[in-house]
């Protein structure tokens, strides 16, 4: 008897679940995956624009790396990565890229006693901490930049990311900009021989690890920053000045990205110009093949991504995300007309 | 006569059909391990190519040059075990031998669904309790204390951060536990009587019974059951990657962060983007699979000394 009413229970299910699977399958479904880091974001604006057109994104939050694999595998309509390819890697694989939205990277630190903001660090220290070279918060070069703040005799635990990341690609670029020693011992990439420290996994892990450690430095996303209420450290910008990581100090340093003169929009938002500029300032990037075998699954893409800048910009700024200003998305939708086709013909005009 | 005749040829058929399954199945499982073996062969051979041997040696880690070695990894997989199992065997066949030689059935039967119910709980939650229970705890009281003790030792030198690799061989101990008790407890429980109530009736103590009877009646399942702990722990991923601090380096004390082979593919699989360093972490799945069969042979052979030794080769 139970096995019978279980049989008809499972025909039952198997028959909804076909039905379900059908009307998905009626309606138009964009397939991406890759970056974590903007993931909130583009899944808040799938909602909206799904509630719009009936349009729905599929978006795999995997990572950049998985991101390009899967662009490469061509599983999905399109690739996200906030480790931008160079002009070559593009060609050879025929993809383009575009930045989508920006963030910032924040040093948060526990250290007992600190206010956010309070600890002011220039960007040979934050290398130099991040070396292992200076290890305690005492130590005369930390005094140095932070006169009249009482530091504590307390050592200096390094947290760092365990799995590999886009986050982690920014900030070893940061560093890497600016310290010699760093670029000759460690380098740039999304997961790297860290010379000191403990690793967390994802933003959250270095989250958790940072507040359960006394002494810690670590680096994540903004967003997680203040969601945590994490204690972070004023940054010494390329004009010299202390700045705070907020939105106007991550648009101050994208407003100074010359995004026309960067092939392939190849262009990182670390150590830019200008006295207000966050320093660790990132991008987040698409990528999409040139050569685009359905004109409408191509179109619908775009048209997606168009709305997005058009009308996404009071959601990102509510997720502490920085929009593309207008200038950049100009020269966005520019390259999309000059340079994808399907078919022989232009996809966006 | 008749019907008999007939029902005899149905049972034979029946029993080619059940004996053809069997096997099948049998082979089945044969052919998915070496199936297994080639494909993380095949999948690692640019990083065989590359490190060769030395990569079992390397203790070096580097993506951006792509440099890779297994040492650090191997090492924190054996150690993580063997603080797990170092804590947990003696523990486990504590509790086995309260729950069967002296509880009262009404505190046994509770104790024993309990102790069940701990091996259901997914890891996951165990390494969340890890990183946000046991890993305050450990840095405030524990290690301290230790420090105090014991500091002068390069086992417990270093900042209490309360994560590493001991709290990973913590966590660990907790998650084998229930394997390892239950099974234990089972075979307890399947000693006969009358060996026991003969030890008795000699004279013996529980504690005698215990060691000369139970105990030694059930030397091999005793052993099964720490191998099935053994194999849990050894590849045990997520509670791990909680808790062991995910670094890349071999380090004298248990108080520094450390990695397994297996938290190593769940941090990097999926951001290994260049060829290289994707056959490095396939490889490093192919070492975890070698070590385990190693042990697995290891076990049969011991167990097979041990039979020999206490007389109950059968």
């Amino acid at each position: 008897m139970m096995a019978r009413k279980f049989g008809w229970l499972t025909i039952v299910a198997l028959m909804a679940l076909a039905l379900t699977a059908g009307m998905a399958a009626a309606q138009t479904t964009l397939n991406g995956a890759g970056a974590t880091f903007p993931y909130p974001v583009y899944a808040q604006w799938a909602a909206a624009y799904a509630k719009q057109t009936g349009v729905k994104l599929n978006y795999q939050a995997i990572g950049s790396g998985g991101g390009i694999a899967q662009i490469k595998a061509k599983t999905v309509d399109f690739g996200a990565s906030d480790a931008p390819l160079t002009k070559k890697e593009l060609d050879e694989i025929g993809l383009i890229q575009w930045p989508m939205i920006m963030g910032g990277v924040v040093p948060v630190l526990n250290v007992p006693g600190m206010a956010p903001g309070q600890i002011k660090l220039t960007p040979s220290l934050l290398a130099d901490m991040f070396l292992g070279k200076v290890t305690k918060w005492n130590d005369p070069q930390v005094a140095k930049a932070n006169p009249g703040v009482r530091l504590p005799n307390l050592a200096i635990t390094i947290v760092h990311r365990s799995d590999g990341s886009g986050t982690t690609w920014i900030f070893t670029n940061y560093l890497d900009k600016v310290s010699p020693a760093w670029h000759a011992k460690v380098g740039t990439d999304k997961a790297v021989a860290w010379p000191a420290g403990v690793g967390g996994k994802g933003n959250q892990g270095v989250a958790a690890y940072v507040q359960r450690i006394k002494g810690s430095l670590g680096y994540v996303e903004y967003a997680y920053c203040l969601q945590n209420k994490m204690t972070f450290a004023k940054l010494q910008n390329s004009a010299g000045n202390f700045v705070d990581p907020t939105s106007e100090t991550f648009q101050a340093a994208a407003a100074n990205a010359d995004w026309k003169n960067a092939p392939g929009f190849y262009l990182v938002l670390t150590d830019q110009p200008g006295a207000k500029s966050w320093p660790i300032t990132g991008a987040s990037f698409i990528l999409f093949y040139k050569d685009q075998a359905n004109m409408a699954k191509a179109k619908a893409v775009l048209s997606f991504w168009a709305w997005c800048y058009a009308h996404g910009q009071k959601m990102a700024e509510d997720l502490d995300y920085v929009p593309m200003p207008q200038a950049v998305v100009d020269l966005v939708e520019a390259s999309w007309s000059s340079q994808l086709h399907a078919g022989g013909q232009a996809v966006w005009k | 006569m008749m019907r008999r005749r007939s029902h005899t040829r149905a049972q034979a058929l029946a029993e080619t059909t059940f004996h053809g399954t069997a096997l099948t199945c049998a082979v089945l499982v044969l052919v998915s391990m070496t199936a297994i073996f080639v494909e993380l062969v095949r999948n690692s051979r640019l990083s065989l190519a590359k490190f060769g041997w030395g990569f079992l040696t390397s203790a070096a880690w580097n993506p951006v040059t792509s440099d890779f070695g297994a040492a650090s990894s191997i090492f924190g997989t054996l150690v993580s075990t063997a603080i797990a199992l170092l804590i947990a065997v003696p523990l486990s066949l504590a509790i086995a031998l309260f729950l069967v030689e002296m509880a009262h059935p009404r505190i046994a039967r509770p104790v024993g669904s309990a102790i069940e119910l701990l091996a259901a709980i997914p890891s996951i939650i165990y390494g969340m309790w890890g990183l946000f229970v046991l890993a305050p705890y450990m840095a405030d009281h524990v290690q301290p204390l230790l420090q105090k003790f014991f500091g002068k030792l390069p086992l417990f030198a270093g900042p209490p951060m309360g994560i590493g690799m001991l709290s990973a061989g913590l966590v660990l101990a907790l998650m084998v536990l229930p394997f390892i008790t239950a099974v234990v407890r089972d075979i307890f429980a399947l000693v006969p009587s009358v060996m026991k109530e003969a030890g008795y009736g000699m004279g013996a103590t529980t504690w005698e019974v215990t060691r000369k009877v139970t105990l030694r009646h059930g030397m091999r399942g005793v052993l099964g059951g720490v191998f099935l702990g053994l194999g849990r722990a050894i590849g045990e991923t997520m509670a791990v990657t909680f808790v062991i601090g995910n670094d890349h380096r071999i380090a004298a004390s248990l108080f520094a962060s450390g990695n397994t082979i297996s938290s190593t593919l769940a941090n990097e699989f999926t951001e290994a983007s260049q060829p290289l360093y994707l056959s490095a972490l396939v490889e490093l799945g192919l070492i975890l699979f070698v070590i385990t069969f190693l042990i697995q042979i290891a076990a049969q052979l011991w167990l097979k000394h041990i039979s020999h030794r206490l007389g109950t080769d059968k």
